[in-house]
């Protein structure tokens, strides 16, 4: 007997992207279906351990007989819907969407973003030199990570992964409003004071380097973080008999940072504080 | 919340061999080839009288290749690990019950299931990502009840929690079969089809009503009555259990009870109905699943079967002994008998993880030779003759683990190793070359296709196929095919012949812990760990953990103003064995007469200096959860200090 | 839930007002004494979970007690309700209404929206702070439109205690507004709902017939005039013929985006999941509309009986009325009107002995424009930051609490009376053929009879503008509020309709009537739009969050700049505005723009 899940039959939609056929299962959505089809539409709040959230509006695509244009990332496909994914209408909320964030937020470490704003023609310095920005400073009140709000561009990801979706410890919300909405724990207290209890898991989930294991963040400041120079290796944690899959990212023969792959099934991208960060004690080496 | 000034003890990896010429010296750096050589000398003199330590936290290619070290290459059954100290009761429950020793559901089944019963686990603490498996059925509209003498952050999230008294565990379990029986609610069909001894089973539970159970266990009998009719109603329902259950001196009996409570209403055997549980270390699973016990031959066979003995002798071409070895605990009386001489201990540390550990420090001592395999000079090290630095299973070598739900997956080197360590496989290799049996092991991948060889249950798992699945959960005896993600679907076969052997009811009395409180020991100690710690912290104490603030004695509220002490003032805590000093904490899970202490920081508090080595007669492990203790306050001056 | 909570502790105030929303904790885990029960049983799980929705209503109820909400009242709450302690603090502090650092008991909040700055606010305001200084226990806060307009510039004083005391002043005056906020119970009683209504009393009123003419605390005294004939007739027709008549009476939403009410009746009745619910949305807070305020200040009960046969014509039994924060006498009266009818049983377990239950909640908002979207609405009443959701799925499917939900508008609401009093053939008569029955208008600024008037939907933007007398020197007159759009003093021929409107490039909206005379700078009523919208993005969605902030930039640039000079910042204002148009997630953001654009287009603002 073969029991991989099969789950309940999905039927195909079929529709259109850029005047293409395609199809999809129901219940994709039209991202699903667009990276299918190898378009590229670009993303910074969506996760693939999340539910959407489309905060961050940069996936946005045409939709025909939709009055505003429509997020990719949580918009389900419709049988006969046409997705026009590279107009001039999305690509210019595409280009406003990269200018008002890259004028207010630091995406000095958020990947792929300087590609997009080079393609999308974006000009960020158009604002004026006045123009306001999120003036953070990182916040740096524990031994295992930094919270660099300066880099921030509210996805809510970090929020999601603390909260319901899987860790369920709620330790940070969104607070005020606006502009001046930040990710704060209770009172904006140290996370020393909060119910954090240090998984790591909204590190996990961050796009843009505004979360970082204290390891990258001390490395990026003395200037010896460096990517190229790193193995990503996948093994099982060695403490408690759970057994989560563990990526040890190392540099020179050091574990520089923890993560999980995220389509793993027993930790979907999650770590507890020991798997992220208790691997010190291999490289007490004298 | 406050921290106190600590400077924790931190360890540093073995870089070099280690020996002395006698235990009155210093130990000194040694080649490999010296301390091989003494090494081999000091276990070929002691054939007999041998034991290995294996260990629950490195591959299952390590702990195949430890288990065939002994009884191949020392001729001797007498291999174990520290599953002995957790979770061999729940191995040798389960046996009882369903002829295989393995948590019967899988992580996922849990977020489809209707009931979730956490009973003497603290799983928000001790397997926080199980436990979000748990928050996914809870969030799926999965009710969960706790079974637990404190509230823990896990049964924060419960229905209903229930707070029974230490050691109560069968009481409550009875008192609950007993009501679903009389409620009309239990599985009649599955009873009859599929388990025996019911009849014994009801006559065995009628004494225990809802009343008689409130008086023994404290917990009031309508949240007895609720949690019945709950895990009775569900139509799928799963039962978790870890160290609450397992760590006491009836710890098999009490799984026993538990898994009655599955046979009586068909909660086991389905998907989303069964029973887990839950591991301790990385690879306690895989450890017992390779052999590395005294009863057991890799592949959970059994060593009293002669086909299975035959097969492995032919593999091996030796002779296994006919009988079972010695578990952890027999053999640490056999040292003081002085009928075991030489351990080979491989990644464990007993001086500090064993029920009252001065013993265990004290008869380790009377060994003619300890060798002892390490990445740290642990405690137990300290008492070695021989010390071999090896590398970190989990991430310097190659290999296989094997986690809770039986999902065998794939462990990698990603760094390289310190020094001079090697391999734990290739040392073992060395030893046994040295004393005549030439293994050549080319690498981890022959080693497990050595084992897939013998074990029907992971013939299917290639190297190949456990990297495409990201794991694959035993039995997987083919190579083509997956099996059900759950045990024992056998049971709800029509026909008689598919079911195989029915379940046996477990026929166990309730018997309460062996260290009674009494007036001068008036407080119930329990233990367990918290969430940034693991055991005896030899490996967590490697990183700074914000959450850490090192050993307390915690205390209720109450008790703590009854004695007058206060947050951070050092107590001395008595028991019968020993006395510690540790400053308080103050934690509203407890109630008065229950305190609460981890074995996380062994070298500022020995909390095992505490507990008693009262063992579960049938799976040998201690009774780490309730031992009796008083608390007194320190003359002004130690204060002070 | 494994809550982590701070040391501090809540006063005992602080307390007693959490219990006497909540009642008295149940166990030691929510804040009691510990007993000896306790420590052995507790109970949680999903009850303590679902308890999610009173964390406004706590917030309110510690916030009216003491004025802000300190860390030992939020834990406290959030210990009693089961929430934790951070999503608590990200929702507190999304209310304007709430601080959670210390402040006065006292706070007068001074609107110097659109029609109280045409009136002199900001100088108002400047000289109530110079006398309200630290030590007077009051602090001054401006304010967005309190919907006072009809009587700008407006005042409101909010007095922390037990219980709590407002008091309104407007027209304000330094002295009227110092003595509120210093004395709020010698403040001199508002003026009644009818002076709001200068047509009050006249024959041929329809929605507004008994404002200024029934005792608006006197269940029978609306009996008396004609109250609850529409219920009687609702039964008789039942659920199915009570839709059959709103569907065919033509009514679509009054709050803006003008959806037929019949077919969204219709989608919510026609939902398999249950429960249904109604939700009446009362937060008006479109800048310039002050309709629903009047309706419930001056007819009350017109609101409780619309919405119960909206609620059995759509199967739901449970009604929520979100209403306005800054709205404290339409709360005392609708409080007022859903006891006497409970009293009655015009609301409980058999309204009407028809063996129909339904009953209406009052939910409060907190000072969030954007609770009006809503799906904010439905976060807001569950407990959750007021932020909208994307859609689909729609209200009537997955609404409040994830159920199927109809939400309407108050006045959308009262015109449901009519159309089953007088029949939809007759109420559809009314008004022009695409847009049937009487409309609200509310009209301020610079005319000497400001207030609401009710007209049939035909009558043109030139016959409302006389009616309320508009003054000499006209600039231009903002339809619709904020987020609506300017027209231009000689469009006076523009009908009132939603089609005609639509047609003239404008749009009704909310049915606000703004009319500037040129004594007030255009580009300064355009930054405070701009201001406005920046204060009220929630902040979710980048295109809203961050381009309200570099419009309001511009504006702030241009603001005494035309021509060449201004050309560059309105280019980039019309770039950033087409994106947050076309990508922001709700309402709010994508007509953010609306106004200003207008301003430029068709007032030529910057020329």
């Amino acid at each position: 007997m073969t029991v991989t899940p099969l789950g309940i039959p999905r039927r195909l939609l079929e529709f259109t992207i850029d005047g293409e056929p395609v199809r999809a299962p129901e219940g994709s959505t039209v991202l699903d279906a667009c990276r299918a089809a190898g378009k590229d539409v670009p993303t910074l709040c969506e996760g693939d351990t999340l539910r959407p959230k489309n905060a961050c509006r940069v996936c946005v695509v045409e939709v025909e007989g939709s009055r505003t244009l429509v997020p990719a990332c949580s918009r389900r496909a419709e049988p006969g819907m046409e997705v026009r994914t590279d107009s001039e209408r999305a690509r210019h909320s595409r280009k406003i969407v990269l200018e008002l964030l890259a004028s207010s937020v630091d995406l000095s470490t958020t990947p792929q973003v300087a590609e997009w704003i080079k393609a999308y023609e974006a000009k960020p310095d158009r604002f004026g030199p006045d123009a306001a920005r999120l003036d953070e400073e990182p916040k740096v009140d524990n031994a295992l990570y930094v919270r660099d709000y300066d880099k921030c561009i509210l996805c809510y990801k970090c929020v999601d992964a603390c909260g319901d979706q899987w860790q369920n410890t709620f330790a940070i919300s969104v607070s005020g409003r606006g502009f001046d909405a930040r990710i704060a724990v209770e009172h904006d207290a140290p996370l020393t004071d909060s119910a954090c209890v240090y998984c790591g898991n909204c590190v996990e989930v961050c796009p843009t380097g505004a979360l970082s294991f204290r390891s990258e963040f001390d490395m990026r400041a003395a200037g010896t973080w460096d990517e190229s120079a790193q193995t990503e290796t996948t093994t099982v944690c060695a403490y408690c008999g759970v057994g989560c899959s563990l990526t040890l990212h190392v540099q020179d023969n050091e574990i520089v940072k923890v993560t999980s792959p995220h389509d793993n099934p027993v930790t979907h991208g999650n770590l507890c504080i020991k798997g992220r960060f208790g691997y010190q004690h291999v490289q007490n080496r004298d | 919340m406050r921290k106190r000034d600590r400077t924790p003890k931190t360890y540093t990896r073995l870089t070099h061999p280690l020996l002395r010429d006698s235990r009155n010296e210093p130990f000194r750096q040694a080649s490999w080839e010296e301390a091989l050589d003494r090494a081999a000398r000091g276990l070929e003199r002691n054939r007999g009288a041998f034991g290995m330590f294996s260990c629950a936290r490195a591959t299952n290619e390590m702990n195949y290749v430890a288990q065939k070290f002994a009884r191949v290459v020392m001729g001797t059954n007498n291999v174990d690990s520290c599953n002995r100290t957790c979770h061999a009761p729940s191995v040798a429950g389960l046996s009882a019950a369903f002829g295989s020793g393995g948590g019967t559901s899988s992580y996922e089944e849990i977020e489809h299931t209707d009931v979730i019963v956490m009973w003497g686990s603290n799983a928000r603490f001790a397997h926080p990502i199980f436990f979000q498996h748990v928050l996914r059925g809870i969030r799926n509209g999965a009710r969960m009840y706790a079974v637990d003498p404190r509230r823990t952050s896990t049964a924060e999230w419960a229905e209903s929690w229930l707070g029974l008294n230490v050691g109560t565990d069968i009481p409550m379990a009875h008192a609950i079969g007993r009501e679903i029986i009389h409620a009309g609610l239990a599985n009649e069909a599955f009873i009859e089809r599929a388990t025996t001894g019911f009849e014994e089973y009801k006559a065995l539970v009628e004494p225990w009503t809802l009343s008689l159970a409130e008086k023994v266990t404290g917990v009031p009998a309508r949240a007895i009555r609720e949690l019945a009719h709950a895990y009775a109603r569900a139509e799928r329902a799963q039962l978790c259990w870890t160290l609450g259950i397992t760590e006491h001196h009836n710890g098999t009996d009490n799984v026993r009870a538990l898994i009655n409570l599955s046979l009586l209403t068909g909660q086991v055997g389905r998907y989303g109905a069964g029973l887990q549980p839950l591991r301790g270390q990385n690879n306690v699973q895989g450890g017992g699943d390779m052999g590395a016990i005294p009863n057991r031959l890799p592949g959970f066979q059994d060593i009293l079967d002669p086909d299975s003995r035959l097969k492995f002798e032919s593999a091996w071409d030796t002779v296994i002994q006919p009988h079972y070895g010695l578990n952890l605990t027999e053999m640490f009386e056999a040292m003081e008998e002085g009928s075991l001489r030489a351990v080979y201990c491989i990644g464990e540390n007993p001086a500090q993880s064993e029920a009252d550990s001065e013993q265990a420090v004290r008869r380790m001592k009377q060994l003619d030779f300890l060798v002892v395999q390490d990445i740290f000079l642990t405690r137990t090290a300290e008492l070695a003759d021989v010390i071999l630095p090896a590398t970190a299973g989990w991430a310097e070598t190659d290999g296989t683990t094997t986690n809770s739900e039986r999902r065998v997956q794939r462990v990698r080197r990603a760094v390289t190793p310190p020094g001079e360590a090697r391999e734990d496989i290739d040392i073992i290799c060395e030893l046994a070359a040295r004393l005549g049996h030439d293994w050549k092991y080319a690498d981890a991948e022959t080693v497990w296709n050595e084992l897939r060889s013998v074990s029907p249950d992971h013939y299917g798992m290639t190297y190949e196929r456990l990297e495409e699945h990201q794991g694959i959960q035993w039995p997987c005896p083919s190579t083509d095919e997956l099996e059900p993600t759950y045990l024992h679907g056998r049971l709800w076969e029509k026909d008689p012949a598919g079911r195989g052997m029915p379940a046996p009811f477990g026929i166990v009395q309730h018997d309460p812990p062996v260290d009674l409180t009494d007036e001068e020991y008036p407080i119930r100690l329990t233990t367990g760990r918290r969430l940034d710690s693991y055991n005896t912290g030899v490996q967590s104490g490697g990183y700074a953990s914000p959450l850490r603030r090192g050993e307390y004695i915690e205390l209720c509220p109450e008790d703590a103003e009854r004695y007058g002490v206060v947050v951070g003032e050092e107590v001395q805590v008595s028991s019968r064995r020993g006395s510690v000093v540790a400053p308080v904490w103050v934690d509203t899970a407890l109630r008065p007469g229950l305190a609460f202490m981890t074995m996380h920081f062994p070298d500022e508090v020995d909390t095992n200096q505490l507990t008693i080595e009262a063992n579960c007669p049938i799976a040998g492990t201690a009774e780490f959860k309730a031992s009796a203790i008083r608390i007194e306050k320190l003359p002004v001056a130690t204060i002070v200090r | 839930m494994d809550l982590h909570f701070g040391d501090s502790k809540p006063t005992d105030d602080e307390r007693a007002a959490v219990d006497a929303l909540l009642g008295p904790p149940e166990s030691s885990w929510e804040g009691a004494d510990r007993s000896d029960a306790d420590l052995r049983w507790a109970r949680g799980g999903r009850e303590a979970r679902e308890r999610r929705d009173l964390l406004l209503p706590g917030l309110h109820a510690i916030n009216d007690r003491v004025g802000w909400i300190s860390e030992g009242a939020l834990d406290h709450l959030c210990r009693r309700l089961t929430v934790p302690p951070a999503e608590a603090y990200g929702v507190a502090t999304f209310y304007a209404m709430f601080s959670v650092k210390p402040r006065p008991a006292t706070v007068l909040h001074v609107c110097t929206d659109l029609a109280c700055a045409a009136a002199g606010a900001s100088g108002l305001c400047a000289r109530i702070e110079a006398r309200l200084g630290p030590g007077s226990g009051a602090s001054v806060e401006r304010s967005p439109c309190l919907g006072l307009c009809e009587r700008a510039p407006a005042a409101l004083a909010i007095k922390a205690g037990e219980p709590v005391r407002t008091a309104v002043s407007a027209p304000a005056t330094v002295e009227a507004a110092v003595l509120a906020a210093s004395a709020p119970d010698s403040a001199p009683e508002e003026p009644p709902a009818a002076m709001a209504v200068p047509q009050a009393g006249q024959d041929g009123l329809v929605l507004l017939r008994r404002v200024g003419v029934a005792d608006p605390e006197s269940l029978d005294d609306y009996r008396a005039h004609g109250g609850y004939t529409a219920l009687r007739r609702a039964f008789a027709l039942g659920p199915a013929g009570v839709i059959r008549e709103v569907t065919d009476s033509g009514l679509v939403g009054r709050g803006g985006a003008a959806f037929p009410t019949g077919r969204k009746w219709q989608a919510t009745a026609s939902q398999p999941d249950h429960p249904h619910y109604l939700v009446c949305n009362a937060d008006e807070s479109e800048p310039g509309t002050f309709k629903d305020r009047v309706l419930m200040e001056g007819d009350p009960y017109a609101l409780v009986e619309a919405m119960t046969i909206a609620g059995y014509a759509t199967g739901a039994h449970q009604g929520y009325l979100y209403l306005r924060g800054e709205y404290p006498r339409a709360l005392r009266r609708l409080e007022h009107a859903i006891t006497q009818a409970r009293a009655r049983g015009f609301l409980g377990d058999d309204v009407l002995g028809q063996g129909y239950a339904f009953d209406i909640e009052i939910r409060r908002g907190a000072g969030a424009y954007i609770c009006g979207e809503e799906t904010a609405l439905f976060n807001s009443i569950e407990g959750h930051r007021g932020e909208p959701r994307s859609k689909p799925p729609f209200p009537v499917e997955k609404g409040l609490f994830g159920k199927p939900t109809v939400e309407n508008n108050v006045e959308t609401l009262v015109n449901v009376l009519p159309i089953l009093t007088m029949g939809a053939q007759a109420y559809a008569a009314i008004g022009t053929g695409r847009s049937t029955g009487p409309k609200l208008f509310c009209v301020s600024g610079s005319v000497d009879r400001p207030g609401i008037y009710e007209l049939p939907f035909g009558a043109t933007l030139g016959e409302l503008l006389d009616m309320a007398g508009v003054r000499d020197r006209l600039r231009g007159v903002l339809l619709g509020g904020a987020a609506g759009g300017f027209v231009r003093p000689d469009e006076r021929d523009i009908p009132l309709t939603f089609e005609g409107t639509r047609e003239a490039g404008t749009t009704l909206g909310s049915g606000v009537v703004m009319a500037f005379d040129d004594t007030v700078p255009l580009p300064r009523l355009l930054l405070r739009i701009a201001e406005f919208f920046r204060d009220e993005s929630c902040g979710q969605c980048v295109p809203c969050r961050v381009g309200t902030v570099r419009q309001e930039e511009a504006l702030h640039r241009i603001v005494e700049r035309t021509g060449a000079a201004a050309a560059d910042d309105i280019a980039l204002l019309r770039e950033v505005g087409r994106a947050m148009r076309d990508a922001s997630i709700c309402g709010l953001g994508q007509t953010a723009w609306n106004a200003v654009e207008s301003a430029i287009d068709r007032l030529g603002a910057y020329e």
